[in-house]
């Protein structure tokens, strides 16, 4: 079988998979934040924290305890970072200094688990358990929670209420991460992946040196890392090891459990508003993109020109052989545009355009699909941005699912597409000003090199986490730029988004006529999509033509 | 329009033939104006006053910058970028100076009709003494007296007296009107003339805020605020202007990091280039443009605010009377009794009405001679005819025909005056007569019976079925309005039987029978609480409630003071069907906003391939970036001819879609479905393969310029 034949059926085997799974689960989903019923464990973590289960809060409220608990989560993880030497099965390793604690902590509780240190040399089993796995889960729930809390702006009428944050936070990690995360571990371990929490083996290799082996619990993070579209690797491989990611059917696995939730939340949003057309509109403005970017991405990676990629059929540098360039394209079109960052090959190897694709997909705002959560919320964002635009130009006012779009919703929209690009441009304009840091670039003086700066900071403030590689990012002043670019894209876009719920839930609802705008038919989908690629694309294509552009068009 | 008085005040403004259904007649604009507003433009480029177009005040602030580096190191490049970067700035402020200056000429009619007076002040009560005081010393509350050829002083309500008005300055409408105490027409405005007779007026606002003080305001662009949705657009454009900002700012260390560092000039050629100036330039002309079309169709709104809603109104209130059917029944067949023909019949009726001047009357003399080929006959024709006209005692007309000795009388009227008319006279009423008056009162029309007395003595010849007539055109304004997504409901005093008729033959959605302010009121709330935005007309003091809770209430002129201050906009024509059109100019208003948005943005994509290769991909610049060059598409000279074509481009753009913002897109009742595809294709494909052509065009001039090509 060819490597196209190959790449074309895992392509359909993986579209066919989501498309069976989206319905019941997003459906479940919907039933999960909706029900009025909470379990046994679940009243007893309600009492533990002291929350009332059964009272709504309004926005600030919300974001209130959606700060506390990710603070709470950070300073925890910053503590056992610090403290790592005094905790069991630690490996005997050292604790972090200050700043890659704060990186990795702001990392882990933002979402996007971008690693400046490598996990099999850094962290002990505890930490990984305790800390890290323990934030895959959590900073997921937070994501959904949010996204949940948005669209219940848009269902309730005349109520500042937007749901209860620490019912939405348990619910997501005991109802739907969990299950999901223990019967992915069981597939994972039966194709190959570990799963123990031994001490490192020493090895002696061929050449006679010797090589230390470091196993643990890594198959039950792994199936998180993915769910949650966080993308820690236990090891600084990440997904390209081994260990993590034995065999093809596995990568497979991973890219399904990677997708799984974010392509299932539209539908949740559609039954949540009664109208699973609605629903279908963002699935598929969400899906048109990611397709055409895994399109292209393959393309560029199997066709691009040059003697040695035309010899080994594919630019196959940096990515492994048992899963193949279109397993590799996949799996990095799939992780940069979910906010997920773990990866399977190393982006810095991609071609220029390839690398190109990565990036782009990120800096659409990840939300195609996004990650869990917030590639909902974000696209429901731009689809407000659309519908103001596309709404004038039917001739009224603009209003989106009943609520209208005025002023103060498009003060926090605006807020919401400006502060991501607003914070990569800027810290990457000065770490590429100061000498200092310039330094750090692996492929210096060259569109690449700029590339892997830029890379570095849209990961970061997109909350996605994956490396372009080739920057020496284990800096005091990388580790605190990208751990606040983190915390900004992580945290001043919820904020904003809580505002906007607490705003919409507030309005009443506006009866939908043949005068209204509609937006589930594909003419507001490509609406929508055009908005998407035309927003980011202006902003970035100046920083994308010095980088991977002029790489790529070589 | 029916008049044939003149006055000897000039004319605010001649009415306009009413426009085609269904769309919305275009301003006027003339090429003459850009130069007749460039002092007015030039003017605007005050910081003070740039502030705030946030999108344009970023440009003049580029175009300082510029000015200063072109001084400082002067070159053809530098010097030719830094002028169509004040021109951009400057054909914004035209935009803007043109679109106010259409309003300005009518506000000067305006100030003429408001000289200064002298009002007769009545000190002590109606019967008080009389004292000369200047108009702008009165109070509210203070009571004047005017005479035949007085201006009235002030807004005010007559408290006294009859009196025929000049209210040519505001309306432009050249028939006096009548104004007289109580009722629906006691409002009198400031600046409008007595013709003739005396009133006394109760004055009821304060000098300088008088309706004529306010509409000069208006219509001058003075009292303008921005709208809630112009503030939305506005800080979409901001942060678009902010985001971009970002893009080119931090592209210089990007850019040095390449070995590519960019010049001042260059670098602020790019912003301008990006941020959204079109349509930034273009806002407050297309806000103001279209206030100004409401005012050509003479109707003024108090704020624009009111022209936003009409956009988004999906329920009209109309009265039935006058705006769905014409003011007054009409005779629309003749039905015959039993052995007697139809023309026997027209022919009575036609003889009973020559004399009934009513409106009635006159439709029966023209229903007979278009339906039965019957010409109106003088009264010669007949011998000696003795007419008996129409009287509210009697309620019947007729006449009495002397022929050869013989007298003929016919006699049309009320069924139950014509009953005892022929039943006086020894005649008998058959049963049919009472069953068909019957059914067409049932029917929710008005039967007129028609009788005769002559030598076969008095008999009763048949009915005229009078019933209240649909103005043309009206069923297909209607279906239009359901395309758009627009609920009709017909107001009316008359009993739902009569109501659903009229309703059923106009087409509208719903009807609202045997109407009283307080189910007006309970109508416009319940729709409302259904998140529907509703507007309606009226003109009497008892509709004043519903005018203030509707979202549109637009008063008419003839109405009371109490209606003009509830409503949020006035009619100065009185023509209730006008909701209609405004609420086409309020869709017409958000159209042009979005179209020229998308069109402002899509934009930018030919403006990024026309620079960007141009700033990098230069002889001689740096080894990694020359393969940028494949972006320049466009294939344009040099890169200082694309930055300034591109520039140029982005200036003239603005000019060339002035008519377009002041005219607004053409806009055509459909549902949204058809009008977004409709737009996006116009604009939106548009704006992205326009500057394309455009840029190359440009180009292709530019170049020939010595050291630029």
């Amino acid at each position: 079988m060819s490597p196209t034949v190959a790449g074309i059926l895992q392509l359909s085997l993986l579209v066919a998979l989501l498309a069976a799974v989206h319905r019941p689960f997003g459906d479940y989903m919907a039933k999960v934040y909706s029900s009025e019923k909470h379990t046994r464990p679940e009243r007893w973590i309600y009492k533990a924290v002291g929350a009332d289960p059964d009272s709504g809060q309004r926005w600030g409220i919300y974001l209130r305890s959606v700060l506390a608990f990710s603070m709470f989560s950070l300073l925890g993880l910053y503590a056992l970072l610090r403290l790592q030497d005094k905790l069991p099965w630690s490996l005997g390793f050292a604790p972090m200094k200050a700043d890659q604690a704060f990186n990795t902590a702001a990392s882990f509780t933002a979402n996007t688990n971008w690693q400046s240190y490598s996990g099999e040399q850094a962290v002990g089993h505890f930490v990984q358990m305790a800390g890290l796995t323990v934030q895959n889960f959590v900073s997921a729930a937070v994501g959904m929670a949010v996204a949940v809390a948005l669209v219940r702006g848009f269902v309730r009428v005349r109520s500042g209420e937007i749901g209860n944050f620490w019912v939405d936070l348990v619910r997501g990690c005991v109802r739907i991460l969990l299950p999901i995360a223990v019967v992915g571990t069981i597939v994972l371990v039966a194709s190959g992946t570990i799963q123990n929490l031994a001490d490192p083996h020493t090895v002696t290799t061929l050449s006679g040196g010797h090589q230390t082996v470091t196993g643990g619990p890594v198959a039950s993070q792994e199936v998180v890392k993915e769910l949650g579209t966080n993308g820690g690797g236990f090891y600084n491989a990440n997904s390209a090891h081994p260990f993590e990611n034995p065999n093809a059917f596995t990568n497979l696995v991973e890219i399904f459990l990677i997708l799984v939730i974010p392509f299932s939340l539209p539908r949740t949003f559609g039954t949540l508003v009664g109208s699973a057309k609605q629903g279908y509109a963002i699935l598929a403005a969400m899906f048109t993109i990611w397709f055409v970017f895994v399109v292209l991405m393959t393309w560029t990676e199997m066709h691009h020109n040059g003697t040695a990629l035309e010899i080994a059929g594919g630019a196959t540098e940096g990515k492994e052989q048992r899963i193949g360039v279109p397993g590799s394209s996949l799996f990095a079109v799939s992780t940069t545009m979910t906010s997920t960052g773990a990866v399977n090959s190393f982006h810095s190897s991609f071609t220029g355009l390839g690398g190109g694709i990565t990036m782009l997909g990120m800096m659409l705002g990840e939300i195609t699909p996004g990650g869990v959560g917030s590639g909902l919320y974000g696209m429901l964002v731009m689809a407000i941005l659309a519908v103001f635009v596309a709404g004038l130009m039917v001739g009224r006012t603009p209003e989106y699912l009943g609520k209208k779009i005025g002023a103060g919703e498009m003060k926090l929209v605006a807020m919401y597409i400006l502060v991501v690009p607003a914070t990569i441009l800027t810290m990457t304009g000065v770490a590429l000003a100061l000498p200092g840091e310039r330094a750090s670039i692996l492929n210096s003086d060259s569109p690449h090199g700029l590339s892997e700066v830029l890379y570095a900071y849209t990961s970061g403030a997109n909350n996605n986490g994956s490396a372009f590689a080739g920057l020496s990012a284990n800096t005091e002043y990388y580790n605190v730029t990208i751990g606040l670019a983190m915390l900004i894209g992580r945290f001043v876009t919820i904020a904003l988004v809580l505002a906007l719920a607490g705003r919409l839930a507030e309005q009443r609802q506006v009866p939908e006529t043949v005068g209204t705008l509609k937006t589930h038919k594909p003419l507001f989908v490509g609406t929508l999509v055009g908005v998407v690629v035309i927003v980011t694309g202006l902003t970035f294509f100046p920083a994308l033509a010095l980088g991977p552009l002029a790489e790529g068009l070589a | 329009m029916s008049t044939t008085v003149q006055t000897p005040q000039t004319t605010a403004q001649a009415p306009e033939q009413p426009p085609a259904p269904g769309r919305v007649a275009a301003g006027l604009f003339e090429p003459r104006q850009l130069l007749k507003s460039l002092p007015d433009a030039l003017r605007k480029l005050d910081p003070r006053v740039m502030a705030k177009s946030p999108v344009m005040f970023v440009v003049e602030i580029g175009s300082v910058l510029t000015t200063i580096m072109a001084v400082k190191d002067p070159s053809t490049f530098a010097w030719i970028t830094t002028v169509w970067l004040w021109l951009t700035v400057i054909f914004a402020n035209l935009a803007e100076a043109v679109a106010e200056g259409r309003g300005k000429a009518q506000a000067d009619t305006l100030r003429k009709a408001k000289t200064d007076t002298v009002a007769r002040r009545l000190v002590g009560g109606t019967s008080g003494r009389e004292e000369r005081v200047p108009g702008t010393d009165l109070k509210v509350g203070d009571l004047v007296v005017c005479e035949a050829g007085d201006i009235i002083p002030g807004d005010g309500d007559v408290v006294e007296g009859v009196a025929s008005v000049d209210e040519s300055a505001i309306t432009g409408e050249s028939a006096p009107v009548i104004r007289e105490s109580g009722g629906d027409r006691s409002a009198v405005t400031g600046g409008t003339k007595v013709l003739s007779d005396r009133i006394v007026v109760k004055i009821t606002t304060k000098p300088g805020e008088t309706f004529i003080d306010r509409m000069i305001a208006l219509v001058e662009g003075a009292a303008r605020q921005k709208t809630p949705n112009e503030i939305a657009l506005n800080i979409l454009l901001a942060s678009l202007t902010i985001i971009f900002l970002f893009a080119v700012v931090t592209l210089q260390p990007l850019a040095i990091y390449s070995h590519a560092e960019q010049s001042i000039i260059v670098l602020i050629a790019l912003l301008v280039c990006l941020i959204p100036t079109t349509i930034g330039a273009l806002l407050s002309a297309i806000g103001i443009a279209g206030m100004d079309r409401l005012v050509q169709r003479n109707v003024l709104a108090m704020s624009g605010r009111a022209v936003e809603a009409a956009g988004d109104v999906s329920t009209l209130l109309l009265d039935k009377t006058g705006t769905i059917t014409l003011g007054n029944r009409q005779a629309a067949e003749f039905v015959a009794l039993d052995g007697v023909t139809q023309a026997e019949l027209a022919d009575a009726a036609q003889l009973s009405s020559l004399a009934d001047e009513t409106p009635e009357g006159r439709s029966i003399v023209v229903l007979a001679k278009t339906a039965y080929g019957l010409r109106e006959r003088d009264e010669g024709e007949l011998g000696h005819a003795e007419f008996v006209p129409f009287t509210a005692q009697t309620r019947m007309s007729g006449v009495d025909v002397t022929n050869a000795g013989v007298v003929r009388r016919v006699r049309k009227g009320a069924a139950s005056a014509v009953n005892a008319w022929v039943a006086e006279r020894g005649g008998s009423v058959p049963r049919r007569s009472g069953e068909l008056v019957d059914g067409i009162s049932a029917a929710g029309g008005t039967p007129l019976l028609v009788a005769v007395e002559d030598a076969a003595g008095a008999r009763v010849l048949g009915v005229i079925h009078l019933k209240d007539v649909v103005k043309e055109g009206m069923r297909e304004r209607f279906d239009e309005l359901r395309r758009m997504g627009i609920k009709t409901v017909m107001i009316t005093g008359d009993n739902p039987l009569t109501a659903k008729a009229i309703a059923d033959e106009a087409g509208v959605d719903d009807f609202l029978a045997e109407a009283t302010p307080e189910d007006k009121m309970a109508l416009i709330k319940r729709e409302q609480a259904g998140g529907k935005l509703v507007a309606m007309t009226g003109d009497g003091t008892n509709d004043a409630p519903a005018l203030a809770q509707a979202d549109v209430g637009v008063a008419m002129n003839t109405g009371t003071s109490a209606a003009k201050e509830a409503g949020n906009m006035v009619d100065l024509d009185s023509n209730p069907t006008k909701l209609i059109e405004i609420v086409e100019i309020g869709k017409q208003l958000l159209i042009t906003r979005g179209a020229l948005t998308t069109f402002s943005i899509a934009n930018d994509v030919a403006k990024y391939f026309a620079i960007i290769p141009a700033m990098f991909a230069v002889a001689g610049g740096p080894a990694g970036l020359a393969p940028l060059d494949k972006l320049n598409i466009m294939h344009l000279a040099t890169p200082e001819s694309a930055i300034i074509s591109a520039v140029v481009f982005n200036a003239l753009i603005i000019v060339a879609l002035i008519p377009l913002a002041l005219r607004g897109v053409r806009y055509r009742p459909l549902s949204a479905d058809k009008m977004l595809a409709r737009n996006l294709g116009i604009y939106g494909l548009g704006g992205l393969v326009a500057p394309f052509v455009g840029i190359k065009l440009i180009d292709l001039l530019v170049s020939l310029i010595p050291g630029i090509g």
